[in-house]
């Protein structure tokens, strides 16, 4: 019993509700969702080390023993998440403070990003299947109000099509619960994995494990489930982007990760192998996309799928260096993608383009900003002392002790095509004669300091692995050895 | 040319009442019979969905001066207090608990903490819908 681990799921959804009443006045609605998420920030930094000293946290919600009610599991894996989604959230509300309009904050902006977050942490923490289901829509109708808020043309339309998409997704999670329910009897993961491991994975199992890699695949859209992203996640401000880039697609990863390591790790020669084809193919279609535009924020959203498809290769190889580059990586994904979509959104905010053939020259004016974005493009492509370096070098190492040796070297390659669709930007956007009528002279001062915030940690991030890695590999053992995970829960 | 519904709407004044009872007796029976907070609220909003089909919006926003958005943050409001209640006693989250109180005229009666949970989903349902409806039928 430790109400601790509610607490990240409790204080945004208090404070989304509390918001509702004070939808008119702007300043207080900044206030209190500001201290919210700073709160969650501390509270999700306490989860983790209460985890690394006392080992795996659970709390059975309604005093219901598990397998009966539900329950919430708070290992490192999750708690890390919830650490990095809380210094996400903390910083993409800064971000809003100054670039979101009055007329979408006075229509509800604030709750809705405090309900997204209390949907994605919710995923992060639960260990029932179908409460997953529930934080899943809890996180996605925030995001349907989110893409859509400000109605704008392009908006609408990628809307529509982004709600199409996640309610034939959300569907099928119902028919692939149904199906397993009907097989097992238990909704409870951890007595799922127990129950599986008795029964032997069958065929009808294998097959249920294959859907719900389609419809964690929709949400975190690897290859060839990805179409909708690109579009939908255009369309809405910045701020939304990148709460959508640094959040959602990694519920789904995290989710994958999760079902094919607890409950369905008991047939790899196939499912782990589909897993590892479709996640090179999610890289290679990425990185195809990423080189391919020249619109920065296009060039960014398609970096989302290449590290979706590097983190799964991590999870697919399953030996235990590959699963714990995977986690560094996830972790460093969260936090670089937040900071890219950030640079891209005060670009966007200073040229009023994002079509990178319209402007250039911007380091003269904007010096700061230049060299942010410089460190955040090494940062993504994995340059030794910066934070995307470690998580990179072990899923590869990972993939050689795995036999992978084809999807290794197609980790590795794109890398480096990565590291020229961001040099892209800077080359053409950052370089060459400053174009004068695109560029305002205004200095988007409040803009930066979110970034800055995020180019910190991950620059902390990289140097300080050292002191990171006994979390990281605590992690990573609860992933390997689904015992210590059951073990906790059920407590048998 | 303005038709007369006097009618619907004498009819409308006495039906909206029985239909409000007979949620609420949805709603309290719900623990331990069919019933409870959604399908109470669902069917309380029927009944002012009927006051806006015999009257028309401005006269029901008049009579009953709700702003149905922030009903809606009541409900949740109400709802997660009772879960974060249970904070209170060392108990995790969403613990529920009942007693046997006598009751002036209902005599000995089961009051359960469950009950306010539901009232939370009553009055959500309730704010929901009517957002929902009275938002469309004042978009032009």
């Amino acid at each position: 019993m430790n109400n601790l681990i509610i607490l990240p799921i409790v204080i945004p959804l208090l404070m989304g509700i509390i918001l509702v009443f004070f939808n008119r006045n702007i300043k207080i609605q900044k206030w209190l969702s500001a201290i919210a998420s700073l709160a969650s920030v501390i509270v999700a930094g306490i989860i983790v080390q209460t985890v690394h000293t006392n080992g795996i946290q659970t709390l059975e919600i309604g005093n219901w023993v598990p397998p009966y009610g539900i329950v919430l599991v708070a290992d490192m894996y999750a708690s890390l998440l919830v650490l990095t989604t809380a210094i996400i959230g903390f910083t993409s509300l800064l971000f809003a403070f100054s670039s979101t309009t009055a007329e979408r904050e006075k229509f509800y902006f604030y709750p809705g990003v405090q309900f997204l977050l209390l949907g994605v942490t919710g995923a992060f923490l639960t260990g029932d299947i179908f409460n997953l289901f529930v934080f899943f829509e809890v996180m996605l109708m925030s995001s349907y109000m989110l893409i859509v808020l400000g109605s704008s043309k392009n908006q609408l339309r990628e809307s529509i099509k982004y709600i199409l998409v996640n309610v034939i997704s959300s569907a099928l999670f119902v028919i692939a619960v149904a199906y397993l329910y009907a097989l097992t009897g238990t909704l409870n993961m951890a007595d799922l994995s127990v129950r599986i491991a008795e029964m032997g994975q069958s065929g009808l199992l294998t097959v249920i494990a294959i859907l719900f890699l389609v419809i964690f695949g929709l949400k975190g859209a690897i290859f060839p489930l990805y179409f909708w992203l690109p579009g939908s996640y255009q369309a809405p401000p910045a701020v939304v982007t990148a709460l959508f880039g640094a959040l959602l697609t990694k519920v789904g990863v995290y989710s994958i990760t999760r079902v094919f390591t607890l409950i369905f790790y008991h047939e790899p020669t196939f499912t782990h192998e589909i897993l590892a084809w479709l996640s090179a193919l999610t890289i290679i279609f990425g990185v195809i996309g990423a080189i391919a535009y020249w619109d920065i924020k296009k060039i960014v959203i398609y970096n989302i799928i290449t590290a979706v498809g590097v983190i799964l290769f991590g999870v697919a190889a399953n030996t235990p260096n590959a699963i714990e580059g995977s986690v560094y990586y996830l972790v460093h994904d969260m936090i670089i993608k937040g900071a890219l979509f950030f640079l891209v959104g005060a670009i966007v905010a200073i040229t009023g383009t994002s079509n990178l053939r319209k402007f250039s020259g911007l380091i003269a004016s904007h010096p700061l900003l230049g060299w942010m974005f410089f460190i955040a493009a090494l940062a993504l492509a994995g340059i030794p002392p910066l934070s995307g370096f470690v998580g990179k070098l072990k899923i590869v190492q990972g993939g050689f002790e795995a036999g992978e040796y084809t999807i290794a070297f197609v980790v590795l390659l794109s890398s480096l095509l990565v590291l020229y669709s961001v040099m892209k930007i800077f080359i053409h956007g950052f370089w060459g004669e400053p174009n004068k009528e695109a560029i305002a002279q205004t200095s988007p001062k409040g803009l930066l300091f979110p970034i800055a915030i995020l180019l910190a940690l991950s620059i902390a991030y990289g140097f300080g692995v050292e002191f990171l890695s006994p979390y990281i590999s605590q992690a990573a053992d609860t992933l390997l050895d689904p015992s210590i995970y059951i073990q906790a829960v059920l407590k048998e | 040319m303005k038709t007369n519904d006097v009618i619907f709407q004498t009819a409308t004044k006495v039906i909206v009442f029985i239909i409000i009872l007979y949620s609420l007796h949805l709603f309290f029976s719900g623990h331990y019979t069919p019933g409870g907070g959604f399908i109470g609220g669902l069917m309380t909003a029927g009944a002012l969905v009927l006051l806006l089909l015999a009257f028309d919006i401005k006269t029901v926003v008049n009579t009953l001066p709700l702003d149905y958005i922030k009903l809606t943050a009541t409900g949740l409001l109400i709802a997660v207090l009772t879960g974060i209640g249970s904070f209170f006693f060392k108990v995790p989250f969403l613990t529920h608990t009942f007693s046997y109180v006598e009751l002036p005229f209902l005599g000995e009666t089961a009051l359960a903490t469950a009950v306010l949970f539901d009232l939370g989903v009553y009055l959500v349902v309730i704010g929901v819908t009517m957002t929902i409806i009275q938002t469309i039928g004042e978009t032009e």
